[in-house]
């Protein structure tokens, strides 16, 4: 943990900063340049990417962007409006290789760029699988390029194989099965999200797939991916080989961190901040996905790869780093939502262990609600297409229900 | 001052009703429903953050004209 040490220790070297630096050009870099002009600064703003793209948005790119040729790029702003309306400068196209915290500076390429208070939101890389490179027909999906090429890939593919069920590939099946295409996905844990979600919820959303006729294959990993120039089949733990023209690798993401190595910030998957989003090092506060912070919800520190979190954490980061005196704490309960086929998924709070509790479902399976525990608490909620509970839920474990009150509520909604 | 939701771009996803349940509640229809016609000074924070946190910036915020 960082030392929070005293106001001394988080003070930028201006009293009055007059330049802000960010790194990362997504959510929330783009958060937190929004925030800094609300919040009423008027200094130097410059914003930079390590992609050749404004700033876009990335849950559509897993969905609709992948349903159809030609969908509209998720782009948040026009230049225009970041340039001459909020008056930032944007370095696009080229990543930040170093922090140099003793003269406060990020060098991107063969400049350096000094600041006075610097948020980093460097975000994460898509993590590939050994041997499966170098063949055309393997996609990885992380980037506003990476999702072109896969859905160009898409409109003349017959069968995709998946290589993982977490939310990004199950998201990747479906839009796939919408396209037509055969699906078949490998997921190397017998049930599918144990992790994420546990696995009583794990299985009853890994039944989706199955119901939309995707071919999901547990406890199997992938041996090998064959073809000449391109994807011909894929070759199975069990032995089985499949015949597939297109394969995507949905394993996860690293934190986007080694070039921060030498920066002074603290790294142990993400960024390690204190709950004020600060690293530790004067002048630098941390947001979004790369980003490890204390989080007073629960007490405890965690890295979250979700929208709402990412967009919260770089308009506080930036209000931060430009004012520590008066820096805010970030608690929040995670909140993450992802949509697969016709059916959406719904999360707040964290998969607490004790219990897992399925406390109001369809028959068919077609809706739930599953609430978690931890000690006494409600820790947690899911619900699969019942968007008009979830976030009642999320109120609760906010106010520290337990996890009698949790179920008390949950009986009142079905009696309702 | 009150909301105007944009149809087209809600999805449902309920972060207003978070940060705002005053004034925003999500149905099982995936829609939100505006639970206030407009939005008194004192809610004016809650439902601003609300505005800014959603995911699909369905939500906008307009000044009433009064006649």
């Amino acid at each position: 943990m960082p030392d929070r040490g005293t106001a001394a220790g988080r003070a930028s070297s201006a009293v009055n900063p007059e330049r802000l630096v960010v790194v990362g050009a997504s959510l929330a870099g783009l958060r937190a340049v929004e925030a800094a002009r609300k919040s009423g600064f008027t200094g130097s703003i410059t914003l930079i990417g390590a992609e050749p793209h404004l700033p876009y948005d990335r849950p559509p790119l897993s969905k609709r962007f992948l349903e159809a040729d030609g969908s509209p790029e998720p782009v948040f702003r026009d230049e225009a409006v970041l340039r001459d309306e909020l008056g930032i400068q944007l370095v696009l196209g080229e990543p930040a290789t170093a922090v140099d915290a003793e003269s406060k500076a990020v060098t991107v390429g063969p400049e350096g760029y000094r600041y006075d208070a610097l948020v980093l939101a460097p975000g994460l890389s898509a993590r590939t699988l050994p041997g499966c490179t170098g063949l055309s027909g393997i996609h990885l999906l992380r980037t506003l390029d990476d999702a072109r090429a896969l859905c160009a890939a898409m409109s003349t593919a017959r069968r995709l194989v998946v290589v993982g069920a977490g939310f990004i590939g199950s998201e990747v099946a479906s839009s796939a099965r919408k396209r037509g295409l055969d699906v078949t996905v490998i997921e190397s844990l017998p049930t599918p999200l144990a992790n994420a979600i546990g696995e009583v919820t794990g299985s009853a959303c890994a039944a989706l797939h199955e119901r939309n006729g995707t071919d999901l294959r547990c406890g199997i990993t992938v041996e090998a991916v064959e073809g000449d120039n391109s994807v011909e089949r894929v070759r199975l733990s069990d032995g089985a080989v499949l015949p597939a023209d297109l394969v995507v690798i949905g394993v996860g993401a690293v934190p986007a961190t080694n070039w921060l190595s030498d920066s002074g910030v603290t790294l142990s998957d993400g960024i390690v901040c204190d709950e004020t989003l600060f690293t530790g090092v004067p002048g630098i506060y941390a947001a979004g996905d790369a980003t490890r912070w204390h989080n007073p919800e629960f007490d405890r520190g965690m890295r979250l790869e979700h929208w709402t979190s990412a967009a919260e954490q770089g308009g506080i980061a930036a209000r931060n780093a430009l004012d520590p005196s008066r820096a805010k704490t970030f608690s929040t309960v995670p909140y993450f939502w992802s949509d697969w086929y016709e059916d959406r998924i719904q999360f707040v709070g964290i998969p607490g262990t004790d219990e897992v509790r399925i406390v109001d479902s369809a028959q068919g399976g077609e809706h739930f609600v599953a609430l978690y525990r931890e000690g006494n608490r409600l820790v947690g909620a899911m619900t699969m297409n019942r968007p008009g509970e979830i976030m009642k839920y999320r109120k609760l474990i906010k106010r520290w229900a337990t996890w009698t009150e949790g179920l008390r509520f949950a009986s009142s909604r079905r009696a309702a | 001052m009150k909301v105007v939701v944009d149809r087209r771009r809600c999805m449902g996803m309920g972060a207003c009703e978070s940060l705002a349940p005053e004034h925003f509640e999500v149905h099982d229809d995936g829609q939100v429903m505006l639970l206030r016609e407009s939005v008194a000074d004192e809610s004016r924070m809650d439902v601003e953050a609300a505005v800014e946190g959603c995911p699909t910036e369905a939500l906008r915020l307009e000044e009433r004209v009064v006649r």
